[in-house]
């Protein structure tokens, strides 16, 4: 090309003047790969998905049932097939192997059983899945209870909010250990009144930040936008409102399960949950506290599994809300 | 010739960012004289307020300063510590932000944060603080200042804000005043009484400013020099009639044009096609010509030099080249253009 | 500010009215109460009723309940834990040793937690922002009474069995109240250093990067000047919400740590009343539960209202 043609114009110039296109990520797209990048969250992730599919298959693993007791069997430490050999779950307390002492050479016990004689790997487990319904339940609640009530006191607005907001504001003001107390005496403990003072307690959280995102959407020009071009309320709420506060709810319910779990441990440690024989993991660290000082092994597996499970619903939920919210996220 | 009291040259600063290196400004020079007012135009994101970071020293801490230097008083700002920085911080340079709303602190009263600021950089005592506050609370034109002295900043309406934000910048006498678009987010009657008063107050004080904004009606009011920024390049600098009445570059012509008209309402508004490029991968050669109607081929392949128009006045764009065709800008935009800037002069003239 | 508190007041009034009447009602119709016991024979329950107000209709009972509760703080006698004690007594005797270390845990935690997020937020992504960071989200995540074995066992027993000197009691001991209470406090004030730290440095990290902070460094302030008289004090506004949920927190925590480490405080009285359904007991104690934490919300408020001059302030006008 000579000096003279690069100086040459470019007339036709519409392959020059479209608007350049840059690839743009989508807004779930670059929620995900936040995510992804998160290390604690996946890692939060991934432990969830292990210890929920142990509650469910761990009991199964051995052919111990979490209540059978065996009077010769209480108190021995974990031991476990082929590790034993490497010195470590081998049975063995203050120097002398217990299972050979007792004559059960052939009887493994992974977590080692209770003052009862009851295996602990099974119990652990069972127990563990009281902690997953609970978990369950409470982003059910968030989900249904809470989202609803939002959606309802900021839509609606006028009196109805006055008058929900001011119910909300005397529920709030009495402390959840007095519902849960109260709900305990009347229905006696168990996992009906734990689950019943979730469902009054639990959602008051998610409702409030439901029903100021609302209230803050409702201003927005897009929302007024749809509302004159006649969009019915249902379709504003499912297509307006409901995507847009969507990644709010979701942390929240996320955050409101370790707190749900924690209640439901607190209270069987106390007494005022599950009562055995059933297994809850805070009946087992109930349990286990009795004999901390001579067989700390008995509580531990509970402990571990409880203290990991509610770190990693931790973690979940502070990777979700770094991926939704990119601003609290720092480089 | 007058004093010089900054001079900018060739300055880079990139952004490391999630997605990568965005090169915010890419070898920029300008120069700012004594008791002038230079105004820094262009769209967001063209750099022009990464550059005044660059000056106050608060820039992010995701950005670098690649190469260049900005030379105040014989010192390079680019160079200094944010401990030797300190010192030069609102005793020689001050700075007035875009959003009063949020610029001051909203759990301290009004006099405090003036008065802050004077016993910083002054050696007065507590008491003349206070009186020397009162002062400035005066001298940017708010009334009852010891009333308003004890208030808190939610008690003040954004343009009183916006005094405040400047008796702040004006307490310790800077030498250099950088506004950073300093009424975008005020109402239009408050906005000229805002530039009524930074004007007035660069008289009495003789101020230096760099004049931050996109709006060139504020430009042709404001200024003494113009210098235009695209795709963290400044791309044609010049006084504020030679801009104005003779503008060289395609993206300034585009920029004038681009002025709703109030005398010609049945002109249709110019809108420039397209969109800034985006500076994680700055485009080869001259980044409006993209968008340009009057794009050449060596446009795509090499950058043009600042050629210069007269002493004064110097463009970055290959049209101005000898080998390059005559291309006029069009008489439409160009009758808009200049009918725009005289009215603006008109009403600008001091 | 006037206006502001009294309509916080009336609130919390009549949130206390409502507890009240729940506490009440359950009272009346609760399925084991001793006056529904099917072995007392008639004249018994005619005596027992008598005794207690029971024959009068409900309405009455209804106001002498609240008359009593309200002036004299009068719930009645305990049944079984310390059978006819005067339950206001027992819990007169028990109750400044739950406040006490309830105090000790909000105050050490607070201060822990606040100096632990500024450390964080101001070397933001250093190793010192993660190890905070992680020291909260282990805080928040391990279950306060798993602290307090945890602590109990290891600095309680083992510690005292390996060196052969009690460092730390493992129980509280009244005649050595501030060796015996370090344990304790530790484990109680870990949910509020883990709550406070988190807060406190996503507040301020957020402050640090606001255009008012970038105005006072605009001003030429240095970085402690920015810190202490700009950054700290609109951090801090936020973190006073979380007040509330520590409080419930501190009382569920109280439950535990008083079990665990021996200590005669009302969490532990409402545990044992609760096995042994002392229901007097039950309801004074909820009661006190509620009380503390309806004047926990009301000081928060006035707190706000302290520290946010546009709380306190109205808008264009003087205070």
């Amino acid at each position: 090309m000579s000096q003279v043609d690069k100086f040459e114009r470019i007339l036709s110039t519409e392959d020059f003047q479209k608007d350049v296109v840059y690839e743009g990520v989508s807004f779930w797209k670059d929620v995900y790969l936040r995510f992804i990048e998160n290390r604690g969250a996946v890692i939060g992730m991934i432990l969830i998905a292990i210890i929920t599919f142990m509650a469910f298959f761990g009991p199964m693993m051995n052919e111990h049932s979490y209540k059978s007791k065996v009077d010769n069997h209480i108190n021995l430490p974990p031991r476990i097939p082929v590790i034993e050999k490497l010195g470590i779950f081998d049975g063995e307390r203050s120097g002398k192997n217990v299972y050979v002492e007792k004559g059960l050479d052939d009887v493994y016990y992974w977590f080692g059983t209770d003052n009862l004689g009851r295996d602990l790997w099974t119990r652990t487990w069972v127990g563990t899945r009281v902690s997953i319904y609970i978990a369950m339940l409470a982003v059910v609640i968030d989900m249904f209870i809470g989202m609803g009530y939002g959606l309802i006191s900021g839509y609606v607005g006028g009196n109805v909010d006055n008058v929900m907001q001011r119910f909300i504001e005397i529920l709030s003001g009495i402390p959840n250990l007095v519902i849960v107390t109260l709900f305990v005496i009347v229905l006696n403990p168990g996992i009906l009144s734990i689950s019943l003072a979730l469902v009054i307690t639990g959602w008051i959280g998610m409702s409030r930040v439901v029903r100021s995102q609302v209230l803050k959407l409702k201003e927005l020009d897009f929302i007024l936008a749809s509302k004159t071009m006649g969009a019915s309320t249902g379709m504003l709420l499912m297509q307006d409102l409901l995507p847009n506060i969507f990644g709010q709810v979701i942390i929240m319910s996320m955050f409101s399960v370790p707190n749900a779990i924690f209640y439901e441990s607190f209270l069987a440690f106390i007494g005022l949950g599950l009562q055995p024989p059933l297994a809850s993991l805070g009946v087992l660290i109930n349990d286990g506290y009795k004999s901390i000082l001579v067989y700390p092994h008995i509580i531990l597996p509970p402990v571990i599994v409880l203290a990991l499970l509610m770190l990693s619903f931790n973690l979940l939920a502070d990777g979700l809300r770094d991926s939704f919210d990119p601003k609290m996220k720092q480089h | 010739m007058k004093e010089k009291i900054l001079d900018v040259k060739d300055l880079c600063v990139n952004f490391k960012t999630h997605n990568g290196n965005v090169q915010a400004i890419r070898g920029a020079s300008f120069d700012l004289y004594k008791g002038e007012t230079l105004a820094i135009v262009g769209e967001s994101g063209s750099g022009k307020s990464v550059t005044t970071k660059v000056l106050m020293g608060i820039l992010a801490k995701n950005g670098e300063i690649a190469s260049g230097e900005a030379l105040y008083k014989g010192v390079d700002l680019c160079k200094l510590t944010k401990k030797q920085f300190v010192a030069f911080r609102g005793k020689e340079i001050a700075m007035i932000f875009q959003d009063p709303m949020t610029s001051l602190n909203p759990t301290m009263t009004i006099g405090k944060q003036i008065k802050e600021a004077v016993l910083e950089h002054t050696k007065l005592k507590r008491h003349d603080a206070k009186l020397r506050t009162l002062e400035l609370i005066e001298l940017v034109g708010i009334t009852n200042p010891e009333e308003r002295y004890r208030q808190y900043p939610h008690q003040l309406s954004g343009g009183m804000r916006q005094r405040v934000v400047i008796a702040i910048a004006l307490a310790c006498e800077p030498k250099i005043l950088i506004a950073d678009e300093p009424t975008t987010a005020l109402d239009v009657t408050i906005q000229s009484q805002i530039l009524e008063l930074i004007k007035s107050l660069q008289k009495q004080i003789g101020l230096s400013i760099i004049f931050i904004t996109h709006d060139l009606g504020v430009v042709a009011n404001m200024a003494d020099r113009v210098a235009v920024m695209y795709a963290g390049k400044i791309i044609e600098y010049g006084t504020v009639e030679e801009i104005f009445m003779s503008p060289a570059q395609p993206y300034t012509w585009g920029l004038l044009a681009s002025v709703p008209d109030m005398a010609n309402k049945d002109i249709d508004l110019y809108s420039i096609p397209g969109a800034p490029p985006n500076l994680l991968y700055p485009p080869k050669g001259d980044a409006f010509a993209l968008r340009s109607e009057y794009a050449l081929k060596i446009d795509f392949e090499e950058e043009p030099p600042l050629f210069k128009i007269t002493d004064t006045h110097y463009a970055a764009t290959w049209l101005l080249d000898e080998r390059a065709p005559k291309v006029e800008m069009p008489e439409s935009l160009k009758k808009r253009a200049q009918a725009m800037a005289k009215e603006a002069l008109a009403y600008g003239s001091k | 500010m006037i206006k502001y508190i009294g309509r916080r007041l009336a609130i919390a009034i009549v949130t206390l009215l409502t507890i009240l009447t729940l506490l009440f009602v359950l009272l009346e119709f609760m399925p084991g109460s001793p006056f529904n016991d099917e072995k007392l024979s008639d004249s018994q329950k005619e005596i027992l009723y008598e005794k207690y107000g029971l024959d009068q209709p409900l309405p009455v009972r209804y106001k002498t309940f609240m008359i009593n509760v309200i002036t004299k703080g009068d719930f009645g006698v305990s049944y079984a834990i310390e059978k006819n004690a005067e339950v206001s007594k027992i819990i007169d005797k028990r109750l400044p040793l739950s406040i006490r270390f309830g105090l000790q845990a909000l105050i050490l935690g607070s201060v822990v937690g606040v100096i632990l997020a500024s450390i964080a937020a101001l070397n933001r992504n250093t190793i010192w922002d993660t190890m905070t960071t992680a020291f909260s989200v282990l805080g928040i995540s391990i279950p306060s009474y798993v602290f307090a074995l945890g602590l109990s066992y290891f600095l309680g027993y083992k510690l005292t069995k390996a060196t052969g000197v009690s460092y730390f009691p493992m129980t509280f001991d009244l005649y050595k109240p501030f060796k015996s209470s370090i344990l304790p406090t530790i484990a109680l004030s870990m949910f509020v250093i883990a709550t406070v730290a988190r807060f406190m440095r996503t507040e301020l990290v957020e402050v640090l990067g606001s255009d008012y902070v970038l105005l006072a460094e605009a001003k030429g302030l240095n970085s402690k000047k920015i810190i202490f008289r700009h950054a700290m004090r609109n951090a801090l506004i936020p973190v006073v919400t979380v007040l509330g949920p520590l409080t419930v927190s501190l009382m569920t925590g109280s439950l535990v740590i008083e079990r665990v480490f021996g200590i005669p405080g009302i969490g532990d009285l409402l545990v044992t009343a609760i096995s042994v359904n002392d229901f007097n007991i039950i309801i004074a104690v909820s009661f006190y539960y509620s009380i503390f934490y309806i004047l926990m919300q009301l000081f928060i408020d006035i707190l706000y209202g302290i520290i946010d001059p546009r709380i306190r302030v109205s808008k264009g006008g003087q205070s």
